[in-house]
């Protein structure tokens, strides 16, 4: 078998902050992988290969958000043979994406010193919005989850059926008495009640997602949502112990480059720590109430 | 009239549902138009699900070439599988188009490209879903008209019940044609309703109408007559040939899915019809003559469709592809072009000649390598004569050295099985060729991980070739030598465990059959088996061949005909067969003795490069062989 020239080397690693919104948080990781790669494609940024019979894009991801889950913060990064303006690569990157799957902050990698980025995700910030449900039921069975010192959920993970504590990987888990305007409006026109939980939880494994926090409240109260809810993440990354608070994993990489590769710390390429507050344009919330798009 | 998106009613529930990406729609170069803008609007469907459907090349040709005209608007939509049928059904959610969410039933018309027969019963759910009345008769002025094409549509009859109307061969001219009789009939304020609109596309001989012809049969149960009932509808309705590719290079937009599909690739159809002339090949047959796109269309189409889509590989599609006269040159011309951007290149169908190698060479200097298949469709040399299938074992096994040499590991090797005066020892031969090539394998590399796949498939009698008089081969005998040919790879220790055997059992081949050279009569048992619950008749996990025969028996009581009649009957040459009115331009009796050929084993050449030996087809349709060489080359463009 004729063996091809040897790939070209990495000489830029990019890392990507993207957003999955609206009717496209049906895509699964795969759905996405193929996505990114086509749109790296087609907006010309020089990716590198691996080598070997198949060669395959370097483009890497860490832990996905599961289909039908909305995000506001996924990460992943692209190994390049030549340097480029990260804030280009973010502009012809989200073009070449179809809408609903944005980029939202890319930055270059700061040298070998600086940890891997999947260990700077410690945690994610999740909002899920309870159709059907009471605000003050929702809180109930909020004040009894966290009063409980272990919440034992079982669920079908790859290694089969599994027990687990999900109570001891939250570190935080509120109502939102003020409910974002989209949300609130979509609850007021369906006439049924709405509540929106907020959650910061730790990454374990075997991993506690919302959907398993959900479980547990159901076995300490009975909030029974109606239809499934509707999940996002917010934010992840490092967690403060002291405030609980998640922190941009990109700072590291911002501080350690010279500035012609680093993102401008304000303007709208700016992510602040806890990811962007959903207002009335935020378009993941629109477009989960608006749905169709026209 | 307002027409609203469902997509507030469907989203809620697309979390229960399997894969619920290919219901949201939003693939690249998708496009949604104004509904109120447009006069005339058209829901394309495939009738599988979408990860079948996304890439049909005939929908994306049609969607992009209506939504080009002002005023016309196309959107796609694909059969929904069984878990969200059900929930479409208790919570009343109309079938609807993954474009805009609209409902289904607000379009003027709804095109449903069938490639197989096996779709007939998605038809029927989509139908449902959408609230059209599922028999053409009971449709009111406000439902669409539903319009058949594909090569499934060159015997509609037994779907005719179900369909308004039916197109023959290319797509692109007549659906522009049709789109302007709507307009016409629209803007006039739809004079005569339905029935005029209908009246005036079979008036042009180029829209098959089926309520305007009448089917007598005889007391033995064969057909006596089909014919006009109508003043004014022409006893026979032509098929479609769009004689220049270069003026219709689509598609240029390849949409591009979110979710997974079964080709993930750009394809270039570099020519339309074929003229080798194999006997089993209803595509062949029926897609005649042979027009090539030209070496710089290619390029182009090529060229735009990687920057519009970021497909990592293209697909120089048709029906033999390495027969395009200028084939040597585009591959090279593409492999220059590619080299070193991770694109891959490939020839999905290729005939047994070494020259493919040099092909396949040049398409895999990139790097990645695909699969070498080769078709000899017969096991042995007197098969290969009746089939009109010409490629020595010689030729084949020369072939399969080059391959080895030049350093594949693997080649796949396709035949069918259930052939006309096919034997048990014409299906064991398989097992003697599939010897010979690891060997020769062996020889050219003097390794032993040589491998080869064969792959079988059942045989099904089509309209419109010369088989279409044939006996097909019941199931239990195509079983039986399958397994005799799988017993025989099995037991051989020197060669056995270097091939691997593909095969299906026959019973789908028989339905396959049954709705190929049915008539109108087997309408009711496509409804029957709809009924019953039958859905994705192409899918093995959704097949019940138990529900087919129970309902072929009820619903043919108290006809002198069965499922055996319409399958593994053979007719004679007097016989009216259903699609007889239906004209894919073949001489019947060229047809007739070229099946006579088939049973006496003699062979026809190709005609493009052969004397025309009178098919029928180019006087009968105004047209003639279009090939090159047009001598030129390809552009080094600059690639991103
Ligand atoms: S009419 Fe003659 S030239 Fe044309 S396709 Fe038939 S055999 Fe070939």
């Amino acid at each position: 078998m004729p063996e091809g020239p040897a790939p070209a080397p990495v000489i830029q690693r990019l890392r990507v902050r993207y957003a999955k919104r609206g009717r496209l948080r049906f895509t699964s990781h795969r759905d996405i992988s193929r996505a990114v790669e086509r749109a790296v494609r087609r907006a010309g940024i020089p990716v590198a290969f691996s080598a070997g019979f198949t060669p395959h894009p370097k483009i890497s991801y860490t832990g996905a958000a599961a289909t039908g889950v909305a995000s506001e913060a996924e990460y992943l990064e692209i190994g390049l043979t030549e340097t480029r303006d990260p804030a280009r690569v973010r502009a012809d990157l989200d073009a070449a994406l179809p809408d609903g799957l944005d980029i939202v902050d890319v930055v270059a990698a700061g040298q070998a010193k600086t940890s891997a980025l999947a260990d700077r995700l410690e945690a994610s910030e999740w909002r899920v919005r309870l159709d059907g449900v009471r605000e003050t039921d929702a809180a109930g069975a909020v004040a009894a989850f966290l009063d409980a010192p272990t919440i034992e959920v079982e669920r079908l993970t790859k290694k089969g059926r599994r027990r687990f504590d999900v109570r001891a990987a939250v570190s935080a888990l509120e109502v939102e008495t003020l409910a974002p305007e989209p949300d609130r409006r979509a609850a007021e026109a369906a006439d049924v009640p709405c509540a929106i939980l907020r959650m910061v939880v730790r990454h374990t494994t075997p991993a506690v997602r919302p959907d398993d926090i959900l479980t547990g409240l159901r076995q300490v109260a009975d909030p029974a949502p109606p239809s499934p809810p509707l999940v996002t993440r917010l934010a992840q990354g490092p967690l403060d112990a002291v405030t609980g608070e998640l922190a941009d994993p990109l700072e590291l990489d911002r501080g350690t480059r010279p500035g012609r590769e680093t993102v401008p710390p304000s303007g709208d390429d700016a992510v602040t720590a806890r990811g962007p507050a959903p207002t009335q344009s935020d378009p993941a919330a629109g477009a989960d109430v608006a749905g169709a798009r026209s | 009239m307002p027409v609203e998106s469902i997509f507030p009613r469907l989203e809620p529930v697309l979390p229960r549902v399997q894969k619920p990406i290919q219901y949201v729609g939003g693939e690249l170069n998708s496009q949604i138009k104004d509904w109120d803008e447009a006069e005339v609007r058209w829901a394309l469907m495939y009738p599988d699900a979408y990860e079948v459907g996304l890439p049909n090349q005939g929908v994306q040709i049609l969607y992009e070439i209506l939504n080009e005209r002002e005023g016309v608007l196309a959107e796609r939509t694909y059969s929904v599988w069984p878990d969200l049928e059900a929930i479409m059904r208790e919570q009343r959610i109309p079938q609807f188009t993954v474009d805009a969410h609209r409902p289904v039933a607000a379009f003027d018309v709804l095109g449903v490209s069938f490639s197989t027969e096996l779709g007939y019963t998605n038809l029927l759910t989509a139908l449902d879903l959408a609230g059209i009345p599922l028999e053409a008769a009971d449709r009111g002025e406000d439902h669409p008209i539903v319009l058949a094409g594909g090569h499934a549509a060159f015997n509609p009859e037994p779907i005719a019940d179900f369909l308004d109307a039916a197109v023959l061969g290319d797509g692109e001219e007549i659906a522009l044609a049709i789109t302007e009789v709507i307009r016409e009939w629209k803007a006039e304020g739809r004079p005569g309703g339905r029935d005029e609109l209908l009246m005036r596309l079979a008036r042009s001989g180029g829209v098959y109408v089926p309520k305007f012809f009448d089917v007598t049969y005889l007391p033995d149960g064969r057909i006596q007559r089909v014919a006009p009932n109508r003043p004014g509808v022409p006893w026979r309705v032509d098929k479609h040939t769009v004689m220049d590719l270069d003026q219709w290079p689509y598609p240029k937009k390849p949409l591009v899915p979110l979710a997974e599909t079964v080709h993930e690739r750009f394809s270039v159809e570099i020519f339309r019809g074929c003229t080798r002339g194999c006997r089993f090949c209803q595509a062949g047959m029926i897609t005649r003559p042979v027009r090539e796109r030209s070496i710089t269309t290619i390029g182009d189409m090529v060229d735009t469709g990687l920057k519009e889509s970021g497909f990592q590989e293209v697909g120089l599609l048709s029906l033999s592809s390495a027969d395009h006269s200028e084939i040597g040159d585009v591959a090279k011309g593409l492999a220059d072009r590619y080299e070193g951007t991770n694109t891959s290149l490939s020839l999905p169908s290729t005939r047994v000649d070494a020259f493919n190698i040099t092909l396949a060479n040049e398409f895999s200097r990139g790097g990645r390598r695909s699969g070498l298949t080769f078709a000899p469709e017969g096991g042995s040399e007197r098969m290969r004569k009746v089939i009109n299938k010409m490629v020595t074992e010689d030729d084949l096994i020369r072939t399969v050295t080059t391959a080895y040499e030049n350093g594949w590991r693997q080649v796949k090797l396709y035949f069918m099985c259930g052939l006309p005066t096919e034997e048990d020892e014409d299906v064991l031969a398989i097992a003697d060729m599939a010897k010979r090539v690891i060997q020769a394998g062996r020889d050219a590399t003097g390794r032993r991980d040589i491998r080869c796949t064969v792959s079988i498939g059942g045989f099904v009698p089509k309209p419109h070739t010369p088989f279409q008089w044939a006996a097909q081969c019941d199931h239990e005998t195509v079983d039986r030598r399958l397994r005799a040919l799988r017993d025989a790879l099995r037991r051989d220790k020197e060669y056995g465990r270097s091939i691997g055997l593909r095969y299906h059992d026959g019973q789908p081949s028989i339905v396959e059959g049954l709705l190929s050279r049915g008539d109108r009569r087997v309408g009711r048992i496509i409804r029957a088996v709809w009924e019953d619950g039958g859905r994705f008749d192409g899918w093995s996990e959704h097949f019940s061949y138990e529900r087919w025969t129970a309902c072929a028996d009820k619903a043919l009581a108290g006809e002198p005909v069965d499922l055996d009649w319409y399958t593994v009957r053979e007719r004679d040459e007097v016989e009216v067969l259903p699609w007889d009115h239906l004209d894919a331009g073949l001489d019947r009796e060229w047809l007739w003795q070229d099946w006579q050929d088939a049973v006496d084993e003699t062979e026809v050449e190709d005609c493009r490069w052969t004397p025309c030996y009178d098919c029928g087809v180019c006087p009968t349709m105004g047209t003639e062989i279009q090939i090159g060489p047009t001598g030129r080359k390809l552009l080094p463009l600059s690639v991103v």
